[in-house]
């Protein structure tokens, strides 16, 4: 960064012969940073409060069972590990796939993008899996103000989970196209900012959802 | 590695690519993150399934200490935050979001317990389905003390 | 009209012909008015040629100027529409007394309260706001665009999208009758099962992501973009206000967002987050409205802050008195912004320490304000102050939201905001701040940089007169309310029984007919200007001797804003510049590097209207094929990887060397 970021060049560095002052950059040395990774990761942070809200519903309103069934009823433990599991495999996948990026090594990067891709896959299956037999059970998110606030919170990590999965498609098509240019290298890189971002908010999910919805 | 930017003046700088510190890791920042998540993530579980403790509220503190933590470990280790990266304005971000996160979930939940305490009968078990809408998990809920109001 | 009501409601949903409101005589002349101006308008421009350079040079424009101006324009007749809301409710509330039930029935004067609300904030003061922002803060910070010129680009048709939605609510259905803000459980289900909180919920959706990317966008580019040698601490205050302003976008709309879902979903799907049955708890909507409401607040106060101290400096001819405490002072009122949030709801029931915590909070909030206010009379204090219009709108804003921060103050005392509450008295003390701080700061911020953007100045006649207008019309509408809501009469209110009341809406009705001249004498000052244009015209780019970037280069800017990238060594950067014998290059000049236009913001944001215009009348075969389009176009774009062009050396060297020609002329 040091040789690029707007702070890095001070007035001093376009002084003039003897001490008149430069007030333009008449050699063009002055070229603004990219702000896509800065704007991505602005983006996570309003990301991240959406799900501030959504875990305030759930926090205010998750004991809200109307008379309907609880998070001791319902939920099963061994399935949410299974689950993290999958999440936390793609994370370490999609590192991989990152590494081999760097070194510049297209067709092993795909190959993890696409074991990432799976295993979200197969995270996104377990969920609606979930989803479905809590339905078929009768717990629907209309049963209750905790059940509207369970399915609204963890469908919405879902959903974010598969706009991801449809992004990592398009951008392996992208670098089998393009190959690994400059502007597909920062677009997986803002693709693994949300991925990771993903894991995170997962990690509030199991945490206060389910772990100690069953407590 | 590299980063040119699609962004204005970047492309025609001469200097397409510069260093973008901060923004990947190595293989063994991976590995390390990656094994100390699985047993961040084990233990909690193990703690709940098997009811270790044998107290629930015990329990709760536990859980959510571990997930503080491996939410630090994922941040550093995956998302390769740290004080430097963008000139310090993703961690500057960070701790203003984290913030706010905080303000929204213990405020809400201040708030409306207090409704809570305020509007409904002092018995609960009026005809209304389960109306005690009062998180009571350590850590998070921080219940405020406890008002009485006549 | 279809014999088979199953295939009418696959096709059309619940929209059926009864929903165009043929039967009410007002909105009849309105379609009619309506009708003949937009056949006109469409008229002018295909008689005059004017559709291909509209769609070339403003409509895929992705220049922050050309967006700028039009998210200002749009803010302007979305004000007109606005502004005929607020006449129809003072004729409505100055007549309807006793026996005389006025001319609008209840279901119809509560659509108007609502349409007001919501379009005066989400479709008059914020595109003003963000146009402002997108317009000068690249020119201050010496930049040539904005971070992300596509994304700026989207986000103003996103805008337009929900400005749109909201005005074809009066045309086909109805609009919400709930308020502003849409309370649950009135706009549940149940209560209001017809289109009206639909439409409010799509029109404002839409609108939402088109503000949150511009907000990512404006704080990317002032972090991200600044000219050499402009640390933050010599950043002008207007980028100040804009970024502390964006950063409270960001913040605050993801929780608009989630609120409008989770209503949406209790609407659509029937989840009971804020109902009143099945453990549903509709203060909890409330409480997160309102987290994002408050901050929301200060996103408009803001940068009509930062506008006022750009102009106090200029027209007093010193530097700003107290940058650096401006500076904290902004910044404080932005943290604190998000711990004051309860104080919209202090009567729903919390007790003494919630209220009186969030009631301190408030009052404290009023301490860096006061500083700023002190700040700018301590600038004018010695100073050489010339009463342009611009300078006028800061000092009419001086007395006039001081007054409307200390009747702030005095709703923050939970005691009295008990007897206040839902008052005229709190009607009037939020027109008095947002009129009086939000709409004169950016009327003044208008005027003052109008000359930039079109390369003459505003005729200070007619612009006198709309401010004078505009100030005692403000004054005569709004202290009736304080008297009022102090009486007791609360708001939203369609007839009155008590005749004594009567002669304060009178006069409040007066003080609109006032502003209706003010507004009317802006729109007169825009016409005389463009006839005068020769007489006013700023061939220097510096009509007013200003202290910032912006005025360094011509008026209008070129495309590329500066030749040569500025190197700031002070926060008046241009004044420092000025005073060190600045010489403007004339020779050297490169290629210049930008961006290449686009469609992909328009095809979108019209895509997105027809995507929420079938959410609303439930129209699913629709939805579901607007939606595709929308995400294949969004796809689509990506692969586009050709999104910049070069501006060749000898276009560049012409351009200069006609300005240099008229700098020559000139002297």
């Amino acid at each position: 960064m040091a040789a690029h970021s707007t702070a890095a060049f001070t007035a001093d560095d376009f002084k003039g012969p003897g001490d008149t002052p430069v007030f333009h950059d008449a050699q063009g040395k002055h070229h603004p940073e990219g702000g896509t990774m800065l704007g991505f990761w602005l983006y996570l942070m309003s990301d991240c409060l959406i799900f501030a809200a959504l875990f305030a519903v759930y926090a205010v309103l998750g004991r809200n069972y109307a008379a309907g069934p609880s998070p001791k009823d319902l939920f099963d433990l061994k399935l949410v590990a299974l689950n993290t599991s999958m999440l936390l495999f793609s994370s370490i996948t999609y590192g991989f796939a990152m590494l081999e990026m760097e070194k510049e090594k297209q067709g092993r990067m795909l190959l993890w993008l696409g074991v990432t891709g799976l295993f979200g896959l197969c995270f996104i299956g377990l969920e609606l899996y979930e989803f479905h037999h809590l339905i078929h059970e009768g717990a629907t998110p209309q049963r209750s103000a905790f059940l509207s606030a369970f399915f609204t919170l963890v469908g919405t990590h879902g959903l974010h989970v598969s706009l991801g999965i449809v992004w990592l498609v398009i951008l392996m098509i992208q670098v089998q196209m393009r190959g690994l240019g400059d502007e597909n290298k920062r677009r997986l890189m803002c693709l693994s900012m949300f991925w990771h971002f993903l894991d995170v908010v997962w990690i509030g999910v199991f945490t206060f959802v389910y772990l100690m919805g069953v407590l | 590695m590299s980063v040119a930017s699609e962004d204005l003046h970047t492309r025609g700088s001469g200097r397409d690519v510069h260093e973008e510190p901060g923004g990947h890791g190595t293989f063994r920042d991976y590995m390390t993150g990656f094994l100390a998540s699985v047993v961040l993530t084990a233990i909690p579980f193990w703690l709940v399934m098997s009811d270790v403790l044998g107290n629930p509220r015990l329990t709760g503190i536990v859980v959510m200490g571990f997930a503080v933590v491996q939410i630090v470990v994922h941040m550093v280790y995956f998302l390769h935050m740290n004080t430097k990266s963008e000139g310090g304005w993703t961690i500057l971000a960070l701790i203003f979001t984290l913030t706010l996160v905080l303000i929204t979930l213990v405020g809400s939940v201040w708030v409306m317990y207090h409704l809570d305490t305020n509007m409904m009968p002092a018995d609960h078990g009026m005809h209304m389905p389960a109306p005690q809408s009062t998180p009571t998990e350590p850590g998070v809920a921080a219940p405020a003390p406890h008002q009485h109001q006549h | 009209m279809f014999s088979n009501p199953d295939l009418q409601k696959l096709l059309f949903g619940r929209l059926t012909l009864d929903a165009v409101p043929l039967h009410e005589p007002i909105l009849l002349v309105t379609f009619a008015m309506v009708g003949l101006g937009g056949l006109v308008v469409l008229g002018g421009l295909t008689y005059f040629r004017l559709w291909g350079p509209l769609w070339r040079d403003w409509f895929t424009s992705v220049d922050h100027k050309k967006i700028g101006i039009m998210y200002i324009v749009l803010a302007l007749v979305m004000l007109l529409r606005g502004f005929a809301d607020a006449l129809m409710m003072r004729a409505q509330q100055a007549m309807a007394f006793g026996a005389n039930e006025g001319y609008l029935p209840p279901h119809h004067y509560d659509q108007i309260f609502t349409a007001h609300g919501v379009i005066m904030i989400f479709f008059v003061a914020m595109p003003l706001v963000t146009g402002l922002m997108n317009y000068v803060v690249p020119l201050q910070i010496g930049a040539r665009d904005v971070a992300f010129p596509f994304l700026n680009n989207f986000s103003f048709w996103m805008t337009v999208s929900g400005a749109l939605t909201v005005m074809a609510s009066l045309f086909v259905g109805e609009f919400a009758r709930t308020g502003w803000l849409a309370y649950p459980p009135l706009s549940g289900p149940a209560m209001s099962p017809g289109v009206g909180v639909d439409y409010y919920i799509w029109a404002l959706q839409i609108a939402g992501i088109g503000t949150l990317l511009s907000g990512i966008n404006l704080i990317a580019t002032i972090v991200k973009m600044r000219a050499p040698g402009m640390s933050m601490m010599r950043m002008p205050i207007f980028t100040w206000t804009s970024l502390c302003t964006n950063i409270l976008i960001v913040a605050a709309f993801p929780v608009l967002t989630a609120v409008l879902s989770m209503l949406s979903l209790d609407r659509y799907v029937g989840t009971h987050f804020f109902s009143n049955d099945l453990g549903g708890n509709p203060m909890m909507y409330v409480n997160l409205v309102w987290i994002w409401g408050h901050p929301e607040v200060y996103i408009l106060i803001l940068p009509a802050f930062g506008v006022f101290s750009e102009i106090v400096a200029t027209f007093s001819r010193k530097r700003l008195f107290g940058y650096a405490s401006m500076v904290y002072a902004t910044v404080v009122i932005t943290i604190l912004s998000y711990l004051v949030w309860l104080h919209h709801f202090f009567t729903m029931g919390s007790g003494a320490s919630v209220n009186s915590f969030f009631g301190i909070t408030t009052m404290i909030i009023s301490i860096p304000t006061g500083a700023k206010i002190f700040n700018w009379l301590f600038t004018m204090y010695r100073g050489r102050i010339d009463f342009d219009v611009p300078m006028l709108w800061t000092v009419g804003f001086m007395v006039t939201f001081t007054v409307g921060g200390m009747t702030g103050v005095l709703l923050a005392v939970p005691p009295a905001d008990f007897v206040l509450h839902n008052s005229l008295f709190l009607v009037a003390h939020f027109h008095n701040v947002i009129i009086g701080g939000v709409l004169f700061g950016m009327l003044a911020g208008i005027t003052y940089w109008f000359p930039k953007a079109f390369g003459y100045k505003l005729d200070p006649f007619w612009g006198k007169t709309s401010f004078w207008f505009w100030l005692t019309g403000f004054w005569f509408a709004f202290m009736p309310l304080y008297i009022l809501g102090l009486m007791g009469v609360t708001r939203r209110v369609q007839h009155f029984d008590d005749p004594s009341l009567q002669i304060w809406f009178v006069i409040a009705a007066f003080g609109a007919f006032l502003i209706l001249l003010g507004i009317a004498s802006f729109i007169v000052t825009l016409v005389v200007s463009f006839l005068r244009r020769e007489e006013l015209r700023d061939l220097t780019g510096d009509p007013w001797n200003g202290r910032t970037l912006e005025w360094a280069t011509s008026s209008p800017p070129p495309d590329y804003n500066f030749a040569f990238t500025p190197v700031v060594h002070d926060h008046d950067a241009w004044w420092d510049m000025k005073k060190r014998g600045y010489v403007r290059p004339v020779s050297g000049f490169n290629k210049i590097h930008m961006p290449r236009s686009t469609a992909a913001g328009i095809i979108l944001g019209m895509l997105s209207i027809v995507f929420s215009f079938a959410m609303i009348w439930y129209i699913w075969w629709l939805a579901a094929l607007s939606f595709v389009a929308l995400a294949v176009v969004t796809i689509g774009h990506t692969f586009n990887y050709a999104r910049d062009f070069y501006i060749p050396v000898d276009e560049v060297v012409r351009t200069e060397n006609a300005r240099t020609a008229l700098l020559a002329e000139r002297v």
